[in-house]
């Protein structure tokens, strides 16, 4: 239900935000209480950049979700049921909102049902060079670093969110789920998928390295 | 990596390097990867990705940005837009 005419309470100015809980931050947010809401923002928002930022590739539309997400998730509040963390619904949230921005900025973005990410056999490995050997200074340079970078960024979307919400926020199975509407099942195949994927597009960039290293 | 034999473990490399597979599952991963040296290259440089993936750095939500994001919250930001 929508609210209006709220405005800040006494109460709020005086709040420590240091001594809330979730459930508190949530009662105020519910209540209207704008100081709420920057405490939310200073709690959730660098994570649903993070997300927002792997999804879209730019810092500028990234920015353009979080802001989407956080006025939608306001206006909302009354809607969350708090079986979720408040943190996966934002998520959620921001999620929805890169998906339909994505879909305005390429009308052809196809996000969901690759059959060869999401279904059937996981794809055999292909590159099978062992690059593990290199040096650790090889890994550490910043040629590596903005490959590895490109790698998450070049992620096939249907998988994209699924590791970064996984394996780069550490979410829980079950809260990438939740977050992403999908079933566990589908969030463990997808993670493995990702993977694989990192896996096969590093190998290209390490494989040529190690091969080009001098013997011994 | 032979196709079907080792496409079995292959779906359980995850759970093998998140420490979920059980104990009888392991020995037998373990196993295999000591007698197929592709599939052991999988593991190690698919262990080395996720090493790697873990080592980038967080890119930050600026100061500027946070700013930015309080300055566009309507004077009520709890009042939907299409509310009378």
């Amino acid at each position: 239900m929508a609210r209006s005419g709220r405005t800040m309470t006494e109460a709020a100015h005086r709040h420590d935000p240091g001594q809330d809980g979730e459930e508190a931050l949530l009662d105020r947010l519910r209540a209207g209480d704008k100081a709420a809401c920057a405490e939310c923002i200073e709690q959730h928002a660098p994570a649903v950049y993070r997300l927002a930022l792997r999804m879209m590739g730019s810092e500028a539309e990234a920015e353009d979700v979080v802001q989407e997400t956080f006025l939608s998730a306001f206006r909302a509040i009354d809607r969350f049921e708090g079986r979720s963390g408040l943190g996966t619904w934002l998520f959620r949230i921001a999620h929805n909102t890169a998906l339909m921005r994505l879909r305005r900025l390429e009308p052809l973005f196809v996000p969901v049902d690759d059959p060869g990410l999401d279904d059937g056999a996981t794809p055999l490995p292909r590159e099978l060079f062992d690059w593990c050997c290199l040096p650790e200074r090889d890994f550490e340079t910043e040629e590596a670093r903005r490959e590895v970078e490109a790698a998450v960024r070049a992620l096939p979307e249907i998988l994209r969110a699924v590791f970064v919400l996984r394996e780069l926020e550490g979410l829980s199975t079950e809260q990438t789920a939740e977050a992403l509407d999908l079933s566990s099942e589908a969030v463990r195949t997808r993670l493995h998928r990702a993977r694989l994927w990192l896996r096969e597009r590093l190998s290209g960039y390490f494989s040529e390295l190690a091969r080009a290293a001098p013997e011994g | 990596v032979d196709g079907a034999g080792c496409r079995r473990w292959l779906d359980e490399l995850s759970a093998y390097l998140d420490v979920q597979a059980s104990d009888s599952l392991r020995a037998e991963l373990e196993q295999h990867l000591a007698a197929c040296p592709d599939c052991r290259v999988t593991v190690d440089t698919l262990r080395q990705t996720l090493r790697l993936v873990h080592a980038l750095s967080r890119p930050p939500f600026s100061p500027e940005a946070r700013q930015r994001l309080l300055r566009a919250l309507p004077p009520d930001p709890f009042v939907h837009p299409d509310s009378p």
